[in-house]
């Protein structure tokens, strides 16, 4: 965390509204294309926001066949977007309940590096049936379980990240090593869902650890962010709740033996600015959820402006949630940042972890004999 | 009538010691950038796709972390959808494993790679059955090695039922039920620009053969020399009308290197230096190793071959790679024979330990001038040994640069190479048809 008030996008579909889709200028015909993602992503970077925050499921929102249905994996498209989108951090969603640990870690290391050290990770867990069929392997199971698991799989993403010291090759021709073995080391993770031996086959990467994103509105994920989260997302129905939440978020992450100030805290904030909500409730599948889900506001830019003014002490910045895209982005890029005056200023360049005001972490497995200053940054 | 078109895909050096990590010239393995150089040289040279290969373990010898040869990848999907935004033409494969993933998940990592490259993605399919790889997931080692094809049988089938399930606006449940996996769902994409990726696949045994007939777009093989590419190339195409496909729905690409040279001398000269930058002595000793199966660090690379016959009961003591020596005492006899034959360094004459190792891992497939090296490969096509071939330079970044100034010119001039790209996507440039759902719900029905 540092100072300044932080700004990120949240990017899913044609927005959070379930009627989003069906606006006029939705651009639904090019969802599954680079274009659309690389246009998204260059206007929010053009804005100088921290970060997108791309969604992710294997179930489209709903089971309504009307809805739409379907999506493209987000760290792909965090990955397609990066080498030609620079200055703004890439925070895809990727679950962890039906995936692979090793994969998913030699995943975000590579979007780390395609990315020169702009990647983070937002672990979520995948809750329902529909999506445990989709696999056969294990049944859905209780959130506590769930998050539990995503614990492991965490620590064990983590574990790999460091399984290589920053100075491993060495390319040694008189001993015909390209490797220090010793600076290569087995996780041997063995927990309650699964064990993992290592290395990785993925070096470490430019940021080392990129930041971890966690909810931290659901009273299981609670114990997960205080112990794992760079970033922690909250939603509240008011200002006065979200600093409730982001109070309990602080002390959950002093409990765990972390520096709650190395923590940022980011209120959601759903915005449809200049748009009419009665038109995209009227657009809305029969029954489908079109919210509220936390703090939202309809209106225009000046009032969005006033909103993040009053509740910037609420929590450290805000993720900005557009119920219908690309409208949404457009309008909070062109019309919302300039409002917010001298309350706000662009990401600076540099790493996501830069932006947050974290430095690049110590390696776990390196010896302390062994512990000068390392070389920072892109390799 | 038009000449047959040479092919040619680039592998991305692999981690061994194919790849000289010695050379002033070599680069990083995994920085980005060195992917964005080598991909757009071959895009530059209107290559049809670039190839990953994939190792999911770092291999061991002697019970530890091997580190004589050059190590460390990217996760496949992700660099190549990073490669994606880079390059505006060039295939871009994948070597995935079906064992150590699911198929739902598989199926929509590549359908994003097809959408987001506009139809470039190519899936080489490969099994494996390692426990010592499965120690790395979930699932552990849990194949028996004679369930590997009807794995990946399955998970083809699973994916290509997700990949064309969207009929329209019709998006239908999936369900699959075959011997391996059992699950059922919407997929969450339409059908991709190629429909779905480009398939390839790599065995070589009479089941994988079988296989590679009745599904592949492109075949990965190692048959290289004229001969033995013939022989492969004949029974494959010869196996296609069991399953109503043409020889051209199958695109054989035997995988090859090549040295060029300013001169026919000069190339030797350059084959031979980086032949042995590929077998320093260390590497030659572990080289040794692996027939003998014991220790041999205390030997002199540049001595005679060992006195000591190999431990036949040792277990292989590399892991993590494919190398499978039968009877290795008969190899030691073998290459004990080759080195007393051959004029070397050793005392007495014979090739030493190192000489020996240069001797027996291959030669470069393709050796000599620009001219000469065009003219090998464009004989090779015309005379059905293949359709092209999936080049390995032994450098990164930079190894196929030269190919691609001074080989590319040489082939177009022979008639045998394209000009531009005909089209935009994989199929297009590998001449093959975009399935379809109905063919999809056509093979449900007849199955």
């Amino acid at each position: 965390m540092s100072g300044r008030m932080h700004l990120a996008v949240e990017l899913g579909g044609a927005g959070r509204h379930p009627g989003a889709w069906r606006l006029p200028g939705a651009d639904a015909e090019n969802l599954f294309t680079a274009e659309h993602h690389l246009s998204l992503v260059r206007t929010a970077a053009r804005g100088g926001l921290d970060l997108v925050a791309l969604t992710d499921s294997f179930v489209p929102p709903g089971d309504d066949p009307d809805a739409l249905r379907g999506s493209l994996d987000a760290v792909a498209i965090a990955a397609r977007v990066a080498p030609v989108v620079p200055g703004i951090g890439l925070v895809p969603t990727a679950t962890v309940t039906h995936t692979e640990p090793f994969h998913l870690s030699k995943a975000i290391a590579t979007l780390d590096l395609v990315s020169t050290g702009r990647a983070g990770w937002e672990p979520a867990v995948s809750r329902t049936p529909s999506e445990a069929e989709l696999f056969g392997r294990k049944d859905a199971a209780d959130p506590e379980v769930l998050w539990r698991e995503a614990s492991e799989v965490i620590d064990v993403v983590v574990r790999l990240w460091d399984s290589w010291e920053d100075d491993a090759v060495i390319r040694d021709e008189p001993t015909g090593r390209f490797v220090d073995r010793d600076k290569l080391h087995y996780v041997d993770f063995d927990g309650e869902f699964f064990s993992v031996k290592g290395p990785s086959i993925t070096p470490r990467s430019p940021q080392a650890h990129p930041p971890i994103v966690l909810r931290g509105d659901e009273p299981s994920a609670v114990p997960v962010a205080a112990r794992w989260a760079d970033v922690v997302r909250i939603a509240a129905p008011t200002v006065a709740a979200a600093a409730e939440l982001r109070d309990q978020v602080r002390t959950a992450v002093a409990d765990a033996g972390r520096d709650p100030a190395a923590v940022t805290v980011l209120l959601d904030v759903e915005t449809l600015v200049g748009g009419d909500l009665a038109q995209l409730d009227a657009l809305a599948p029969a029954g489908a959820d079109t919210g509220p889900r936390g703090l939202r506001h309809v209106g225009d830019a000046a009032g969005l402006a006033a909103l993040l003014r009053e509740a910037r002490d609420a929590a450290d910045g805000f993720t900005l949630v557009p119920l219908a895209l690309p409208s949404g982005l457009d309008r909070i890029v062109d019309e919302v940042l300039p409002a917010l005056g001298d309350a706000w200023t662009p990401a600076p360049e540099g790493t996501l972890r830069e932006r947050l005001g974290l430095a690049r972490p110590a390696n776990r497995y390196e010896r302390s004999s062994r512990s000068e200053p390392r070389h920072e940054g892109a390799r | 009538m038009t000449k047959k078109q040479v092919h040619l895909a680039a592998h991305f050096p692999g981690v061994n010691n194919t790849t000289v990590w010695s050379d002033p010239a070599s680069g990083s393995q995994t920085d980005f950038s060195s992917f964005v150089h080598f991909a757009q040289t071959a895009e530059r040279g209107l290559f049809d796709f670039l190839f990953l290969a994939e190792g999911l373990r770092l291999r061991e010898h002697r019970g530890r972390i091997h580190d004589l040869d050059v190590v460390g990848r990217p996760d496949t999907f992700t660099v190549l959808n990073a490669i994606a935004a880079v390059t505006t033409h060039l295939g871009l494969g994948g070597t995935i494993n079906t064992t150590f993933n699911e198929p739902y998940e598989l199926a929509r990592q590549f359908a994003s790679l097809d959408h987001l490259s506009g139809g470039r993605a190519a899936w080489n399919l490969v099994t494996s059955s390692d426990a010592f790889t499965g120690e790395n997931f979930r699932r552990g080692g849990f194949l028996d090695p004679s369930d590997r094809y009807q794995r990946a049988g399955d998970i083809l089938a699973a994916a290509t039922e997700l990949w064309l399930s969207w009929d329209g606006d019709d998006v239908p449940e999936v369900r699959h039920r075959s011997a391996q996996f059992d699950f059922h769902g919407r997929f969450t994409l339409p059908p991709t620009p190629q429909g779905h990726p480009v398939l390839i696949q790599s065995g070589d045994s009479e089941q994988g053969r079988e296989f590679g007939a009745a599904t592949a777009d492109a075949i990965f093989s190692r048959h290289s020399t004229i001969e033995a590419g013939q022989r492969f190339y004949r029974d494959m195409k010869d196996r296609l009308p069991r399953y109503e496909r043409a020889e051209a729905d199958l695109t054989i690409l035997p995988a090859a290197t090549f040295v060029v040279g300013d001169t026919e001398a000069d190339a030797e000269e350059r084959a031979e230096h980086v032949r042995r930058a590929q077998v320093s002595p260390q590497t030659a000793i572990a080289f040794l190793e692996q027939v003998w199966g014991r220790d041999l660090s205390a030997y002199d690379p540049d001595g005679p071959l060992p006195d000591v016959d190999p431990d036949p009961d040792a277990a292989s003591i590399t892991r993590g790679r494919v190398r499978h020596e039968k009877d290795t005492l008969q190899v030691a006899n073998d290459w004990r024979d080759l080195a007393a034959s051959t004029k070397g360094s050793a005392p007495g004459g014979g090739l030493t330990i190192r000489e020996l190792i240069i001797e027996t891992t291959a030669r470069q497939s393709f050796v000599g001038t620009p001219a000469q090296v065009a003219a090998q490969i464009d004989d090779a096509v015309q005379a059905d040994a293949s359709d092209g071939f999936i080049l390995i330079p032994h450098l990164v970044p930079g190894g196929l640069d030269e190919f691609v100034d001074t080989v590319i010119p040489e082939l177009q001039d022979r008639g045998a190479y394209r000009s531009a790209y005909a089209g935009t996507t994989l199929r297009d440039h590998l001449g093959l048809r975009r399935p379809t759902t109905a063919e999809v719900a056509d093979s449900r029905r007849s199955a």
